[in-house]
């Protein structure tokens, strides 16, 4: 009996075993992927891998680029994507698809008991196929993962303004690269709830890492300090560069009740003095 | 800024260039509805320079003198672009029509 309509004829137990070897291999990750999830995911990948035995050729011509294995293909991108998203392992994914290849050698095996040359050649052929579907999926799985480590690269670049509590009562935050108004309100708004959640009394928002400082940066600055102070903290700015303290000046910004520091630690030591803090016993 | 780089331009030039520069940008972008700026390498005093001109084709400036003072803003800034980065730079010119756009001419020198 041919291979496809093997597999046509026995879907249900080869399913059926499939699940179940699963559950055996520990492939069945039960805490990220549902039972229910992973059988139709099963299922889906089944039923693709029957209709594409059915309309090619799978005897030594077996290409898996054919445009025929497209829906197999296209079934593995979509299982790796949900469980790339579900933090499944690359490993658990290979697992997942070569298990597979149990349930099917074993109802071949019981049909063509009769016919041992075929069996081999149909052994052989499904090894192929689910090596490639595993393969396949690997590929998926990698490309997927780094799409999502590149969004939450350029997320975290983007965004992230992360607050630190460097001692008791003192917040600091650093600014990098070009200031946007998006930006300098994340800062803003991170830093005004830090001074709530940590209960700050000097917030220090460090400016070495910003290129320039033109009059819509300063504008920021200074708003982000009346809003400090409005808490009922102080607002320090270290890391202003004589380069960027000249050009302030002749901008003409004037920073009035902002305190203002050449680097980070003069405005560590600056907020420890405030808080009466001593350095070095 | 790389025609900064070619003159040789010390850290404090740049700095200051760059901000004149930026805050020329930013009116052209808000208050003249979007811009050109483009650099050339110039003489000054029969030294390197870099020179920028910004022009847009917004609804230019009715006094300029008023909009040269520091302070002044018709927008929300701190008005502080234009005086300012005439400070920062060696020269400052800038040529305006009401209904036809601005065009702000900067230049700065390596030291
Ligand atoms: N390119 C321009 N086109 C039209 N108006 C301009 C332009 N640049 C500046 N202005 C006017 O000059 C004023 C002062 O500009 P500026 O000193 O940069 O301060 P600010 O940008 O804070 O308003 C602006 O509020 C605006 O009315
Ligand atoms: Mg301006």
């Amino acid at each position: 009996m041919a291979l496809a309509t093997i597999i046509q004829n026995e879907f249900d137990q080869i399913l059926a075993n499939w699940m179940r070897d699963q559950g055996r291999e520990g492939v069945r990750r039960t805490d990220v992927v549902s039972a229910r999830e992973s059988e139709a995911q099963s299922r889906e990948l089944l039923q693709a891998l029957a209709r594409a035995l059915r309309d090619t050729r799978s005897d030594d011509t077996f290409d898996f680029s054919n445009p025929g294995w497209d829906p197999v293909r296209e079934a593995l991108e979509h299982i790796s994507q949900t469980r790339t998203e579900s933090g499944v392992s690359p490993t658990e994914m290979a697992w997942f698809i070569a298990s597979i290849k149990q349930s099917i050698f074993t109802i071949l095996s019981q049909r063509n008991a009769d016919d041992p040359k075929l069996l081999i050649d149909q052994v052989w052929m499904v090894t192929k196929i689910v090596d490639q579907m595993a393969l396949h999926a690997i590929s998926a799985y990698v490309d997927q993962r780094e799409a999502i480590i590149e969004r939450q690269q350029s997320e975290m670049t983007e965004v992230s303004a992360p607050v630190v509590k460097i001692w008791d009562r003192i917040v600091t935050v650093p600014l990098l690269g070009t200031v946007d108004s998006f930006r300098a309100q994340t800062v803003m708004e991170n830093l005004l709830q830090a001074i709530v959640e940590r209960e700050a009394e000097v917030a220090i928002i460090d400016i070495t890492g910003v290129s320039t400082v033109d009059t819509m940066v300063a504008q920021h600055l200074l708003k982000t300090a009346a809003a400090v102070r409005l808490m009922g903290a102080e607002c320090v700015i270290s890391g202003i560069s004589p380069k960027i303290a000249q050009t302030i000046v002749h901008l003409g910004v004037d920073l009035p009740n902002v305190v203002t520091r050449g680097d980070l630690q003069s405005g560590l030591s600056y907020a420890f003095e405030r808080l009466g803090v001593k350095i070095g016993g | 800024m790389n025609a900064m780089d070619r003159i040789g331009a010390s850290a404090i030039k740049r700095t200051k260039f760059v901000t004149a520069v930026s805050e020329i940008a930013r009116n052209a972008l808000i208050y003249g509805g979007g811009g050109v700026m483009t650099f050339h390498l110039h003489k000054l005093a029969g030294r390197p320079s870099v020179l920028a001109e910004c022009v847009d084709h917004g609804p230019g400036i009715a006094d300029v003198d008023r909009a040269l003072q520091d302070g002044y803003t018709t927008g929300k800034g701190l008005g502080l672009g234009l005086s300012g980065a005439r400070r920062l730079v060696d020269r400052f010119a800038i040529e305006t029509l009401p209904g036809e756009g601005t065009t702000v001419i900067m230049e700065c020198g390596a030291r």
